[in-house]
């Protein structure tokens, strides 16, 4: 099996999982109750905290833990918009953000707050300038995520957050992508509220966390008791929290290790692509990247059939192909950066790990191009492409 | 998610391939909603139907309703194909997840514009057969 879908979800590393055992068998106690038990889970949760809190330059009260990512967006732009809804009524974000902070944001479209929705560039590049174009004297959150899931492309979020700070505007970005691959510190970025989840770093699946800067104030997300400070109820995912600690600390000792053999194979695996299968397209920004991320749209086929051709040969990759995603819509992403719709239909993903080698990525070139080939020769597209220009090859 | 009826027809496609010079050709779907169907017959002066070839851009789904569908209206009479519903080809392919339904409409409708082509060729009229929708967007070409 060639895992190539780490953007989607990660392998739990055996250190996690090791450091998580002990929390389901032995120390299952109830981090509110006051036996012995109960403290054991409870001084494991904060130490995660105080772990994760130092990784990002925060501190430890100002982490949450969440069930993921997608509940640190929802609570974060929810809360942060009604928190300053007297103040004002108007929203910033992009088009490519994740869905959890696209919808969040037209469910609040609902109940009278107004969202400006920036376009991105060619590469997925935030615009400085249409943001501070785009900014209003009632602009009371802007939410932009540190780099995109998809194409991978990393947003210039220190220059945002300085913005946003000048302007007395609530920062938030969903840094899910970036967090655990890349250094990212809150003071820095002058982020507000960030989001970020364990298991895109080989941590648990089902915890995640919210950073609230001190001096921000914002409605409690789960009501019911005392855990998180009264802002998220409900009994620590304790074994989950303890995982997530654990992959930080991970994460941080490998990471310069890890970005550069990630980046080498990607760059290798984007150069094989590119001189090897005709009529691509690499998706994303060249160098301001993921290290991670590779994404091309191959043209004339379509992304789920080569997706089930390359799962056939035991490599696993996503594509933003509407037939993936249950809708007739291909990605929103792809669409913003102004692919066609038969160009977004036909991409593909792959998301790279450090364990991942050379020869891994010589079998998917292989596979992938003839998978290309195969599709090509069935697809009426490309009949129609060759017979308008004759033989074709060079042609584009 | 799918049948192995269907992972067999996509992974060995039945009739990939155009028809030159074919009795009838039809093309349905959009590159919008990521499949387009190409449909060739080749139609003796009986009405029978001696050959069917497909070029296809789609998912798993849109490959194999195609290539069952060529399947299923060969050796058929014009009238007969007719018959050849979306509802057969689903049933022929042991089923097909709920979101992949249209892919087996857009197999029925491409085989009808087939028909309709071969009409129009020669100068008939097929009763019970119904012009095909215009379904291709229009300067969205690659």
């Amino acid at each position: 099996m060639i895992y190539l879908d780490n953007a989607a979800t990660t392998r739990t590393a055996p250190e996690v999982l090791e450091a998580m055992l002990p929390y389901f068998t032995e120390n299952y106690g109830n981090p509110s109750a006051i036996h012995s038990l109960g403290t054991a889970g409870k001084k494991a949760v904060n130490r995660a905290r105080r772990t994760i809190a130092a990784a990002i330059g925060a501190r430890p009260e100002e982490i949450y833990f969440t069930s993921g990512g997608s509940e640190a967006d929802n609570w974060a732009v929810k809360a942060a918009a009604e928190s300053r809804s007297e103040k004002g009524r108007h929203i910033i974000t992009t088009k490519i953000e994740h869905h959890a902070v696209l919808h969040t944001c037209q469910s609040l479209e609902k109940k009278g707050f107004e969202v400006t929705y920036l376009d991105v560039d060619a590469d997925g590049m935030v615009c400085l300038q249409a943001l501070r174009d785009a900014i209003r004297p009632d602009t009371i959150l802007i939410s932009i995520m540190s780099a995109n899931n998809e194409i991978g492309t990393i947003e210039p979020i220190a220059e945002i957050g300085e913005l946003a700070r000048e302007r007395g505007i609530l920062f938030h970005t969903d840094a899910v992508q970036v967090f655990g691959q890349l250094p990212i510190n809150v003071e820095e970025i002058k982020a507000d509220l960030l989001s970020a989840s364990a298991h895109k770093l080989n941590g648990p699946k089902g915890v995640g966390m919210l950073y609230v800067r001190t001096g921000v104030r914002l409605a409690p997300f789960i009501h019911g008791g005392a855990q998180e400070r009264a802002m998220r109820a409900g009994t620590e995912n304790v074994p989950g929290i303890v995982g997530f600690g654990a992959a930080v600390e991970r994460a941080l000792r490998i990471m310069k290790e890890k970005e550069a053999r990630e980046r080498e194979l990607r760059d290798y695996l984007i150069r094989r692509i590119e001189t090897e299968i005709p009529y691509c397209r690499l998706n994303g920004h060249r160098e301001k990247r993921l290290p991670g991320n590779v994404n091309f749209s191959f043209l004339f086929v379509e992304g789920e059939s080569l997706l089930i051709m390359l799962d056939l040969k035991e490599i696993c990759a996503s594509s933003g192909s509407a037939c993936t995603s249950g809708s007739l819509d291909p990605s929103h992403v792809l669409l913003a950066i102004g692919l066609k719709h038969e160009e977004a239909h036909g991409s593909i993903r792959f998301t790279l790990s450090e364990e991942n080698t050379r020869e891994e990525l010589d079998i998917v070139v292989e596979e992938l191009r003839r998978g290309v080939e195969r599709m090509r020769e069935m697809s009426p597209l490309y009949e129609d492409f060759l017979k308008s220009h004759g033989d074709g090859r060079s042609a584009v | 998610m799918y049948s192995e009826k269907v992972m067999d027809h996509f992974q060995n496609p039945r009739n990939v391939g155009e028809i030159e010079n074919a009795s009838g050709v039809g093309t349905v779907g959009n590159a919008k909603c990521g499949d387009i169907m190409r449909i060739f017959l080749d139609i003796d002066e009986k009405g029978v139907i001696r050959g069917a070839k497909f070029k296809t851009f789609g998912c798993g789904a849109a490959v194999a309703t195609s290539s069952m569908a060529t399947e299923l209206v060969k050796g058929k009479t014009v009238e007969e194909a007719l018959q050849v519903t979306n509802q057969a080809v689903m049933e022929a392919l042991d089923g097909l997840p709920p979101v992949k339904v249209h892919c087996s409409l857009l197999a029925e409708e491409a085989i009808h514009a087939a028909l309709w082509d071969y009409a129009e060729k020669q100068g008939i009229v097929i009763e019970g057969l119904e012009k095909p929708r215009a379904d291709i967007h229009e300067g969205e070409e690659l």
